[in-house]
C-alpha cells in the first residue's frame, strides 16, 4: 500500500524520473567526482533555494537588530483613528496588524518558530523514520512485519485529523506542535528507507560481514546506516518544507502555535477578519510560508537528483 | 481471488486499528465528557451515576468493545456541544464534501496532466523548466493561503464570484481550484515523469519507424500507457483530500464535513473530530484497496501479490 498523504513522497515518483529541464547534471562520471557543493553550485534553483533559507534564518536570528519593535507590544500609533490596520508605510514596510503591531516585526519573529518547528518536528519524525524502517528492513521477519504493518495504519489516518486530534489532547505550544507534527510525519521516511534497507541488507558485502562474524549491532551501524545517509538528507530536506506547511495550517486553523507567539499561520489566524480591507495581512505572511516552503523543495529537489543513488537514471 | 479477501482482511483489520487509536486518544483526552453533559453545577453524586450509566467507570478494554461494537452498528456517539448523533450530522454534510472533492479531482487532473504532457513533449526546454517551477510553487502554497488569495481576486476585488458559501455553480468555482491547486503540482510532476517514461518505449519507436503521424502515435500509443497509472494515484490520493477539505471547507464556508470538523476543533468537540477522522480513514483505505485492485487491470505487467 503506498500513500503520499501531503508528503514529500510524492516528488519521488519512481525510479526513472529524470531531472526537469537542461542537461543531466549527474551524468558523466567526470561530473560525478566534483564535490557536493560544485554540483549544487551549477543549479540556479538550488542556489535560490539556499539564499531564501539563509535569509529566512539571517531575519530569525537577528530580528532584534533588524526592527526597532517589539514582536508583540501593540502601538498605539499602529492603528487609525477608527482602529483599522495601517497599510505598508516609511514606518511599517508591511503595515500593521489588526492589534496595531508592525508586521514586518512579527514576520522576522515567526521565522523562528517555522525554522524551530521545522527543524524539530522533521529532526524527530528523520530518528523515528530512521529507527523503524532500518530495523524493520535488516530484521525481517516478525519484527519486521510488525512494524510496517503500524506504518500501515498511520497511513490510514488523514494526516492533517490526526494532528488536529493529538494537538486538541496536549495544550499546544511550540514544542508539542512540533512533536505533533513528528508523530504525524515520521511514516514517510520509515517507509522509504525500509524498502533501501531491505535491499541493502540482501547485497554481498552485508552478506560477507556476516560471514566474518560480525555483529548486528556493527552491521547496522557501520555498513547500513551510512547507506541510508544520502536518502536521510534528501528526506530531511524535503520534510521540512512539508513541516512548514503543516504548522502553518495547524497554526492557521487555530490548534497550533497560540497566540501571541508570532507564526506566520496564526498571524493569517487572527487577522483574516480584516482580510478584504487589509489584504497584506494575508499576503506577506502567506508569501513568507510559500517561499521557504519552495526554497526547501528545490534544494531538496536538487539534493535528490545528485545524491540519491536510486533516483539516478 | 485469495489476494483480494487476503486484500479485504488487511483493510478490515487496518480499521480496527485506527478505532483503537481514535479510542485511546479520546480516553487520553484531559476533558471530562460527563462533566460536560452533567454541567457545573451537577453534584459529585450526579456525576457518579452519568459516569455508570454511560459505562465510564469500567476498565479501558471493556470501555473499547462496547465503543467498537457501536461503531459497527455505525453509531459514532454523540456531540457534546450540539447534542446530536455525530453520524447524522456527518450524513447530513457528506454530500457538500463529496461533490467538493469531485469537483477538485476534475480540477487538477485537467491541470495537472496538461501540464505535465506539455513538460514531458517539451522536455529540456525553457517551457519545461517553466511549467516544473510551477509545479513545485502549486504543491509549497499553502492551502489556506492560496483559497484567500482566490478570494480576495476573485471575490472581493472582481466579484466574479460569491465570497463564500453553498448553492451554485458559481460558488463552487473557487473552492474546487484551491483544493485541485495541490494535486495539480503533484499529479503534473508524476505525470511529466510517466509520459516520459512511455515515449521511450520500443513500441512507440516502433510506431514511429511504420512512418504513423506524430499526432496518432500521441493519441493512440502514448496517452493511454501514461494517463491510466496516474489515474490508479486518485485512490491513493484520498488522504490528501481528506487534510484539503478541512483547510478550505473552513476558508470558504463550505458546508461539509471539513467544516464540521473545524467548527468542533473551535469548541472542542472531540466526537466529532473522532467521528469525521474515522470517516476519511475509511474512505483512505477503501482508496487505497481500489487503488491496488485496479492497477494490475490497468498495467497486467504488475501483478497481484503481496
Amino acid at each position: 500500500m503506498v500513500n503520499r498523504n501531503a508528503s514529500p513522497a510524492a516528488t519521488h515518483p519512481g525510479p526513472a524520473d529524470p531531472p526537469a529541464g537542461g542537461a543531466d547534471p549527474a551524468g558523466s562520471g567526470e561530473e560525478r567526482r566534483r564535490s557536493l557543493p560544485a554540483r549544487l553550485a551549477r543549479r540556479p534553483l538550488a542556489i535560490l533555494g539556499i539564499l531564501v533559507i539563509l535569509a529566512c534564518v539571517a531575519g530569525a536570528v537577528f530580528a532584534p537588530v533588524l526592527t526597532s519593535y517589539e514582536p508583540d507590544v501593540p502601538l498605539f500609533e499602529g492603528l487609525t483613528l477608527t482602529g483599522a490596520p495601517l497599510p505598508p508605510d516609511a514606518d511599517f514596510p508591511l503595515g500593521t496588524d489588526l492589534l496595531g503591531r508592525d508586521l514586518l516585526t512579527r514576520i522576522l519573529y515567526g521565522a523562528r518558530t517555522s525554522l524551530i518547528i521545522g527543524i524539530a518536528a522533521n529532526g524527530t519524525a528523520l530518528v523515528i523514520g530512521t529507527l523503524i524502517g532500518a530495523v524493520a528492513g535488516f530484521f525481517g521477519g516478525f519484527i519486521g512485519s510488525a512494524l510496517m504493518r503500524f506504518t500501515d495504519l498511520m497511513m490510514a489516518f488523514p494526516a492533517l485529523l490526526l494532528a488536529i486530534c493529538l494537538a486538541a489532547i496536549f495544550q499546544p505550544s511550540l514544542w508539542i506542535v512540533a512533536m505533533v507534527i513528528a508523530l504525524v510525519n515520521w511514516v514517510q521516511a520509515a517507509r522509504v528507507l525500509y524498502t533501501e534497507t531491505r535491499a541493502l541488507s540482501q547485497r554481498e558485502f552485508i552478506e560477507a560481514e556476516r560471514a566474518m562474524g560480525a555483529g548486528t549491532a556493527r552491521i547496522l551501524l557501520r555498513h547500513i546506516v551510512p547507506h541510508l545517509v544520502p536518502t536521510i538528507i534528501v528526506w530531511g530536506t524535503l520534510g521540512i518544507s512539508t513541516t512548514v506547511l503543516l504548522e502553518a495550517t495547524l497554526s492557521y486553523l487555530g490548534v497550533g502555535v497560540q497566540p501571541p507567539t508570532p507564526s506566520w499561520g496564526n498571524i493569517i489566524f487572527e487577522n483574516q477578519t480584516y482580510f478584504q480591507s487589509a489584504p497584506w495581512l494575508v499576503f506577506f505572511p502567506g508569501a513568507a510560508i510559500l517561499a521557504l516552503a519552495l526554497a526547501f523543495n528545490f534544494v531538496g529537489d536538487a539534493l535528490r537528483d545528485e545524491l540519491d543513488p536510486t533516483q539516478r537514471d | 481471488m485469495a489476494y483480494i479477501a487476503k486484500r479485504l482482511l488487511f483493510s478490515a483489520l487496518i480499521l480496527v486499528g485506527v478505532s483503537f487509536i481514535t479510542f485511546a486518544l479520546l480516553y487520553l483526552l484531559p476533558a471530562d465528557p460527563v462533566r460536560q453533559i452533567a454541567g457545573r453545577s451537577a453534584t459529585a453524586q450526579t456525576v457518579e451515576n452519568i459516569r455508570h450509566q454511560l459505562g465510564l467507570d469500567q476498565p479501558f478494554f471493556v470501555q473499547y468493545a462496547r465503543y467498537f461494537w457501536s461503531l459497527v452498528q455505525g453509531d459514532l456517539g454523540r456531540s457534546y456541544v450540539q447534542r446530536a448523533e455525530v453520524s447524522s450530522l456527518i450524513a447530513a454534510r457528506l454530500p457538500a464534501s463529496l461533490l467538493l472533492m469531485a469537483a477538485g479531482i476534475v480540477v487538477e487532473l485537467v491541470f495537472g496532466l496538461t501540464l505535465g504532457i506539455v513538460a514531458a513533449l517539451r522536455r529540456g526546454t525553457a517551457t519545461d523548466q517553466a511549467l516544473m517551477i510551477t509545479s513545485f510553487t502549486a504543491v509549497s502554497a499553502p492551502q489556506f493561503v492560496v483559497g484567500l488569495l482566490l478570494l480576495y481576486v476573485f471575490a472581493v476585488e472582481l466579484g466574479w464570484f460569491p465570497i463564500g458559501g453553498y448553492g451554485t455553480f458559481a460558488h463552487l468555482v473557487l473552492p474546487a481550484v484551491t483544493l485541485g491547486v495541490l494535486g495539480m503540482g503533484w499529479y503534473s510532476r508524476m505525470m511529466r515523469s510517466s509520459m516520459i517514461e512511455v515515449l521511450r518505449q520500443d513500441y512507440i519507436r516502433t510506431a514511429r519507424a511504420k512512418g504513423l503521424p506524430r499526432l496518432t502515435i500521441f493519441v493512440r500509443h502514448a496517452m493511454p500507457n501514461a494517463i491510466l497509472p496516474i489515474i490508479a494515484m486518485i485512490g491513493i490520493d484520498i488522504g490528501l483530500f481528506m487534510s484539503g477539505i478541512v483547510v478550505v471547507e473552513s476558508v470558504f464556508g463550505w458546508p461539509g464535513i471539513g467544516q464540521l470538523a473545524w467548527q468542533a476543533i473551535q469548541r472542542v468537540d472531540i466526537p466529532i473530530i473522532m467521528g469525521v477522522t474515522l470517516v476519511s480513514a475509511c474512505a483512505i483505505v477503501l482508496g487505497n484497496l481500489l487503488a491496488d485492485l485496479v492497477t494490475p487491470l490497468i498495467d497486467p505487467r504488475i501483478k497481484l501479490r503481496d
